[in-house]
């Protein structure tokens, strides 16, 4: 069963075409990797899924639901979690606080309901022993942790993540990709944007490739990583 | 002996200030908005006051309490229909909108209770004082004193212990983010301003009980509460009531040398303060 549905979804900003005619689905509990070149319209992409923006033509829906025209609060709290580019965290709350605002406001619970949940996700993402530091004083893998940790709490079913990968070392990284894996082991469905290509290809089961917002590959990711039609693109490789 | 009687007289009235100052502090903390008419808010608190003591024959004290859960709707419905339209990128508008709101208060409260000035009714509590050791202290500048002291403990824990208080803070870290997650920053808005106008009622109310009030005071009450945020430094409770208690007792030594240099020594303190901190004494690490 598909879980999000885009059909023939388009987005233009003035003269700029986005979003070209962008149809593809996503089957529960998958997980899908997205890469393209810079300017392609992945982040965007994100935002149309997330309801940061709206689309101009073509329909959406997740769960069999159409939520072409909801709000993001309202995607939000029917289970599309998403991580940013660059984490943005309340710099002034502790990290356990960051995870009770997502989790109470996120999934309109009280704080008693949501509590052995938040520590439960701390465990999890390896965020424990820093509940009580305030998010301005994390580092980088600490940061992306906590993108990732507050999304969790919003108990997405569709968690977006956005380039969570960049600017880690491999060792961080890998430990990262441990933590993804653990939650989509979990059977969160998962799309992921990254040009980090081999921790994207370690995690996801499905590959597409986005260039000029138009869609022009998606299945296996070893095949569409060899396909002469991604490498020429893509990778700027003359075949 | 003199001077230490008028020392604890100052920071009594501190106290005072500090209740002018908190409302102001607050607002400005969640949603960078400074409120021109804080003031004159006030002024009309005290007013309500005032009219619910005439007509029903109420004490002061429970007409205040009346008076704090209309003063909040009042305060929820200004932030939530008006004072969130003008919140932005641009610092201009809310200033000048709160400017405007200022004037036009006046205006009403001129024109509603014409010029004369008024008082709450003083009551054998109001004038009682009690002996501690050589000073004597009122007993109201005491329970002014007191309730700042409470005002700020209570906010701290709203802000730090609750709910309520996390979406605050997060908010005021990031509206947009805060959004992503399901608050509404309108409302949470709505809600700082609602409480905000609670704490101007309380203020209202010692204002009228130690001293004549007419529609004209306010803006003179704004720049009190203005020099205790800044001498606390932006942001920090504590440090507003310390502001307070600076200018307090720098007033009432000004007053005691002469009675001409009451207000002039505050304000002096105040540019004494920022000369050597211009930060205020407890600043926020970043700002």
């Amino acid at each position: 069963m598909s879980i999000l549905s885009l059909k023939s979804v388009s987005k233009s900003f003035g003269a700029l075409t986005v979003t070209d005619d962008a149809s593809f689905d996503v089957l529960q509990g998958q997980a899908l990797g997205i890469i393209g070149p810079n300017g392609a319209g992945k982040s965007t992409l994100f935002n149309l899924i997330t309801g940061n923006v709206r689309a101009d033509g073509g329909s959406i829906h997740f769960e069999g639901r159409d939520v072409t025209r909801a709000s993001a609060m309202e995607r939000c709290l029917i289970g599309i979690g998403r991580s940013f580019q660059i984490p943005q965290p309340f710099e002034k709350l502790t990290v356990y606080e960051n995870l009770l605002v997502a989790a109470t406001h996120g999934r309109n619970l009280s704080e008693a309901i949501v509590r052995d949940d938040c520590a439960d996700i701390l465990e999890r993402t390896e965020l424990i022993r820093r509940a009580n530091v305030p998010a301005g004083r994390l580092s980088l893998l600490e940061r992306k942790r906590l993108e990732l940790a507050r999304a969790m709490a919003t108990q997405p079913k569709l968690l977006l993540l956005d380039e969570i990968a960049g600017g880690l070392t491999e060792g961080e990284c890998q430990a990262l990709i441990r933590t993804i894996k653990d939650i989509h082991a979990r059977g969160v469905t998962i799309i992921w944007i990254e040009h980090v290509l081999h921790a994207l290809t370690s995690v996801v089961e499905r590959l597409l490739v986005l260039d000029f917002g138009k869609v022009i590959g998606l299945g296996d990711p070893e095949e569409i990583m060899a396909s002469r039609e991604v490498q020429e693109i893509y990778l700027g490789i003359e075949v | 002996m003199i001077w230490v009687d008028t020392v604890i007289q100052g920071i009594l009235l501190g106290g005072l200030y500090a209740l002018f100052a908190s409302g102001l502090s607050l607002v400005f903390g969640i949603m960078r908005l400074v409120n021109l008419a804080h003031g004159d808010l006030i002024v009309m608190g005290a007013y309500l006051i005032l009219v619910l003591v005439t007509i029903l024959g109420l004490s002061p004290f429970l007409a205040a309490l009346i008076a704090m859960p209309v003063m909040f709707c009042l305060g929820w419905v200004l932030q939530k229909f008006l004072l969130n339209r003008t919140l932005g990128d641009d610092i201009l508008p809310p200033l000048l909108v709160t400017f405007g709101l200022s004037i036009a208060l006046q205006n009403a409260l001129l024109e509603t209770f014409s010029a004369d000035s008024q008082r709450l009714p003083t009551s054998a509590l109001t004038t009682a004082s009690v002996q501690a050791g050589p000073v004597s202290l009122g007993v109201m500048p005491l329970l002014t004193f007191g309730s700042a002291i409470l005002v700020i403990v209570a906010l701290n824990q709203l802000f730090y212990r609750t709910e309520l208080g996390r979406a605050f803070r997060a908010t005021s870290d990031d509206p947009t983010t805060a959004s992503l997650m399901g608050i509404k920053p309108a409302n949470i808005f709505a809600t700082a301003t609602g409480i905000a106008f609670v704490i101007v009622t309380i203020a209202a109310l010692y204002l009228g009980l130690r001293a004549n009030f007419d529609p004209n005071i306010g803006p003179a009450r704004l720049i009190y509460a203005f020099q205790a945020v800044i001498i606390g430094g932006l942001g920090s409770l504590w440090g507003t009531l310390l502001g307070g208690v600076i200018i307090g007792v720098a007033q009432t030594l000004g007053a005691a040398i002469n009675p001409e240099w009451q207000i002039l020594a505050g304000h002096f303190a105040f540019l004494l303060v920022l000369l050597v901190r211009p930060r205020g004494l407890f600043p926020r690490a970043n700002d």
